[in-house]
């Protein structure tokens, strides 16, 4: 059956990192790429598309909390 | 769930017909006093006995009731009446809720105008208040408050996957996988609400707090069913999931800091912990991909898209005013229940 534990995992294609510049907000993170810290630790990632700050303001970094729209944080 | 209490003529009719059998081919229609109840009505927003009603009408497709027959879900009879309540409540919404001047607007023209519309709705310092001031007890009954919609939370904007195509649909289940914990059910956002009302002490079980609900409440989440379950709105449901997630982040966190405040543990803070950082992804898709996408690929849709956005907006409004009125003059925002 499927979940035979004597099967070889099926490899899961690879899919290219994608980052999208949000306009005044933040760096949109899609598909396999690895974020560090100063220190070159892995940064566990909780989700699939992730979000990175770039205003400087956020309280999870370097995740984005929404913290541009009340600092009036700007790319433009 | 069971059958709630009926709150006036149109609810005590429609309780006692859903407990019974369902009608057969050559039966007579459920005789429901709909007209009635619409012509009584002085603030259908605020009228508990027809948001009452049409919840119950709409829950059939979601859970349904322990004590009603599932097949009542597709009754004619029950769909015309539910027909005839939700004219009345969008002819409403669509009456007193503004909505910006959707002309000319592109993709990227949407988002930032749902990022404006949003960033304008201060309302009536809610979040800010839970943050600072709420005692224990105002934590839970924003949690009573919450739990109806919280404890099925996404399942509203999820009737909108399979009629949209292309990037819209990508983009909403990317923002629904999210929701529903990519895969881990103890991640899934309700999951996690539940937890944090078990920490308060508080019955998790779904909708075990309805009679406790006010009409508000309930307007505020029939308005989601009204969006998802009408391909007519697939635009109204892009625009309100946009501005749901564009007004999540920060009020999270004040959420999350009034229940550190008053000593509960990660667990019970999760929660709102994961929405600071969920939401912070969610509504820059929600705004550009999915509503920004509709736009693109469907632009007779930008004033519909527009609209969803400020009914979510103008009714979490009109429920947080609800609870800080309550609050400010020493009552509870609940029904004695």
């Amino acid at each position: 059956m499927l979940d035979d534990p004597d099967l070889p995992p099926v490899p899961r294609a690879p899919r290219p990192a994608v980052i999208v510049a949000c306009p005044d907000g933040p760096l949109l993170v899609r598909g396999d790429a690895e974020i560090r810290d100063d220190a070159g630790e892995l940064v566990p990632r909780r989700r699939a598309t992730v979000a990175l700050c770039r205003c400087g303001a956020s309280a999870i970094k370097p995740w984005c909390d929404g913290s541009h729209k009340a600092t009036g944080f700007t790319t433009r | 769930m069971y059958l709630p209490t009926p709150r006036g003529p149109l609810s005590s009719a429609l309780v006692p017909v859903l407990r019974g059998p369902v009608p057969g081919d050559d039966d007579a229609a459920p005789a429901l006093p709909v007209a009635d109840a619409l012509a009584a009505s002085t603030d259908l927003l605020e009228d508990d006995d027809v948001q009452l009603a049409l919840f119950c009408l709409y829950e059939l497709h979601y859970r349904g009731f322990e004590d009603v027959d599932d097949r009542w879900e597709w009754e004619p009879g029950l769909l015309r009446a539910r027909r005839r309540l939700e004219d009345a409540f969008e002819a409403e919404l669509r009456e007193r809720i503004k909505v910006p001047d959707a002309h000319g607007l592109d993709q990227a023209g949407v988002a930032e105008t749902l990022f404006t519309m949003a960033a304008a709705e201060t309302g009536p310092g809610l979040a800010r208040y839970v943050g600072k001031k709420a005692s224990e007890g105002q934590l839970k009954e924003l949690l009573v408050q919450r739990s109806l919609y919280q404890l099925k939370e996404a399942d509203p904007h999820t009737w909108a996957v399979p009629r949209l195509a292309g990037g819209p649909k990508a983009a909403l289940v990317e923002i629904q996988a999210d929701e529903y914990g990519g895969g881990d059910p103890e991640r899934m956002h309700a999951a996690l609400f539940a937890q944090t009302m078990r920490g308060l002490g508080l019955d998790d079980a779904y909708g075990r707090y309805i009679e406790e609900l006010p009409a508000i409440t309930l307007a505020s989440l029939n308005a989601m069913s009204l969006f998802g379950l009408h391909r007519r709105l697939r635009g109204a449901v892009a625009g309100h999931l946009a501005a749901f997630e564009m007004t999540s982040s920060l009020p999270n966190r004040f959420y999350g800091n009034g229940f550190r405040r008053h000593g509960h543990g990660p667990e019970t803070t999760l929660y709102f912990d994961e929405h600071v950082e969920a939401d912070a992804v969610h509504e820059q898709i929600a705004g550009r991909d999915l509503a920004g996408g509709l736009a693109r690929d469907e632009p007779e849709l930008v004033p519909d898209i527009l609209f969803g956005a400020a009914v979510c907006l103008a009714l979490d409004d009109a429920v947080a005013e609800h609870i800080m009125s309550a609050w400010q003059a020493g009552r509870s925002s609940l029904r004695a229940g």
